[in-house]
């Protein structure tokens, strides 16, 4: 054949993945700088922000519904990311940044995206006054508007833990709870407490558009767990090079199409093109599941012994395959392993296979950290900052970012449910230490920043 | 500030590939053809196989001159498939390219 470049196995390759593998463009996020909305009325903030947020976003749907036709490629969710809010709104009281909030989730529902990121502060070092108000304003925020997402980052490795902010974070993850008792407490699930936070991460909740990003910018994430499960249950037998050397090469096609896309979107948008997170997202479908991916790697559920090795394998070569396909890898890029939103994972949980320690154990060697997990609705927030400690400790001494996002589902307890329904899924309430941590968090102060040094 | 690119509707470039996948019977290249001349597409290439047990049919056409939108020239083919109980697909070459070559 003269003109056709590629064999029908490829094409069929590519057509396959798509439709019997759940392969997708997992979020198009477009990152826009609110820093020159500043003013010192909130209200002329506010009217800023707004017509910023709609003038860059305004044809994004548009343009990401185009390119899904042209290439064949789902894109399943158009996200905003905006600058920390707490950088943008010195002059603002709590009552203000409600507004601010309310502003955006306006402004998100006009461009039609489902949530919009940045109502976040960064106090791994300590807190402002304006970064306490933003703090103070998280619950309301997340209970009054539906696409509005909140992070805070709360360590590094660089500054250490403030715990302080942890301390704080355990209430305010409670309040949340309690403000959308009547809808699962989803509040909780917009919330995310980061150590090491990147950023330009697409993925929600915790996307934000950094200090150090350009004006505005087109990040994609990508995923595909269904089309990487496939391609390790017809490697057989094989032992861990092979195994790593087929994630790999998976890992590099999905990673290829992420940045054609990303590229399209933004020349199309006429914006600069940011980064590609290659992340292997799962979603609730059958078959979209990274726990069944370590299931297929070797173990009976997700969770037993091995668990943790499994997923450092796959995290791994997921990211050697990504970071030869893209010249600008970046986000959070590696596997995810939220509870509500893997169908094996809620097996596992359902069963009790898996455990909020082991979790917290394979966060070690994944992408991000201990997410989408309800707990029992009694749970203290002491209890809860602690998690938050152990969590950001394992991110600050390795060097990586960890996440929570816990619900404390308000009225529940273990062996009920909490059902969220989309991409966010449902999951059984886990059982947590009952054990106090109290006189822990009520210290006060911060964890130093470690040894970059006599590292074993 | 996010300047307007008016091709994204109406592809003036490019090639794409369609992929017919079905059971072979009289009259589905003649269909499909149809379809493509009617928009002014023109067909590069075609070749036919039996892929992985399916009838698959595979189709290298030029954009460039195609007299309307690809949304629309997709909605025609989507059509004529079901009339010929075939399913057709059509993706811009540009996917394959990045997924399969290096």
């Amino acid at each position: 054949m003269r003109h056709l470049n590629f064999s029908g196995e490829e094409i069929l390759e590519t057509i396959t993945m798509v439709r019997t593998e759940q392969l997708d463009i997992r979020t198009i996020t477009v990152g826009i700088s609110l820093l020159d909305c500043v003013s010192d009325h909130p209200e002329t903030l506010c009217r800023n922000v707004y017509e910023k947020v709609e003038r860059v976003a305004r044809d994004l749907r548009r343009v990401s519904a185009e390119i899904s036709e042209e290439f064949g490629l789902p894109i399943i969710n158009n996200r905003i990311a905006v600058t920390p809010v707490s950088l943008i709104a010195g002059r603002c009281r709590p009552e203000d940044l409600l507004r601010v909030a309310e502003t955006l989730d306006r402004a998100a529902h006009a461009v039609n995206v489902d949530f919009i990121g940045g109502f976040s502060a960064h106090v791994e070092k300590g807190m402002t006054d304006i970064d306490a108000h933003l703090f103070a304003a998280i619950p309301q925020a997340l209970a009054k508007t539906k696409r509005v997402c909140a992070s805070v980052n709360v360590g590094s490795t660089r500054a250490g833990l403030n715990m302080d902010a942890i301390a704080a974070m355990g209430g305010i993850i409670k309040r949340a709870a309690e403000l959308t008792a009547a809808e699962n407490s989803i509040g909780c699930a917009k919330l995310v407490v980061f150590c090491n936070a990147v950023e330009d991460n697409p993925f929600m909740a915790g996307a934000f558009h950094g200090a150090s990003e350009p004006e505005c910018t087109v990040n994609v994430g990508v995923s595909g767990p269904g089309v990487v499960l496939r391609a390790i249950k017809a490697a057989g037998g094989a032992d861990f090079g092979t195994l790593a050397a087929v994630i790999r090469r998976t890992a590099f096609k999905i990673t290829r199409a992420g940045e054609l896309v990303g590229r399209t979107a933004a020349s199309r948008l006429g914006l600069p093109f940011g980064i590609v997170d290659l992340s292997l997202a799962p979603t609730p479908a059958e078959g979209d599941s990274v726990a069944r991916i370590l299931e297929e790697i070797g173990l009976d559920s997700v969770g037993t012994h091995g668990s943790t090795a499994a997923l450092a394998l796959l995290n791994d070569a997921v990211k050697k395959g990504g970071a030869m396909a893209s010249s600008y890898v970046g986000g959070l890029s590696g596997a995810f392993i939220p509870l509500s939103e893997d169908a094996g994972m809620i097996e596992a949980a359902e069963h009790g296979f898996i455990t909020i320690d082991k979790l917290e154990a394979m966060t070690a060697v994944c992408s991000v950290g201990l997410d989408m997990i309800a707990i029992p609705g009694e749970t203290p927030a002491e209890t809860i900052a602690a998690i938050i400690a152990d969590e950001a400790a394992i991110g600050m001494i390795n060097k990586k970012t960890t996440a929570v996002r816990l619900i404390p589902a308000a009225g529940k307890s273990v062996g009920d449910w909490v059902d969220f329904g989309g991409l966010l899924g449902r999951a059984p309430i886990v059982p947590v230490n009952t054990r106090s941590s109290q006189r822990l968090i009520a210290r006060g102060g911060r964890i130093p920043s470690p040894l970059q040094a006599l590292i074993n | 500030m996010p300047k307007q690119t008016k091709e994204a509707g109406t592809p003036q470039t490019g090639r794409a590939i369609i992929t017919i996948i079905g059971s072979d019977r009289v009259g589905i290249i003649a269909g499909i053809s149809n379809v493509l001349a009617e928009a002014n597409v023109n067909i590069l290439d075609i070749s036919q196989s039996v892929i992985r047990e399916f009838f698959t049919m595979i189709m290298m056409v030029d954009l460039a001159g195609s007299a309307i939108s690809f949304h629309a020239l997709s909605e025609r083919l989507t059509r004529k498939g079901q009339e010929l109980s075939v399913r057709v697909e059509i993706q811009r070459e540009e996917i394959f390219k990045a997924m399969h070559r290096v």
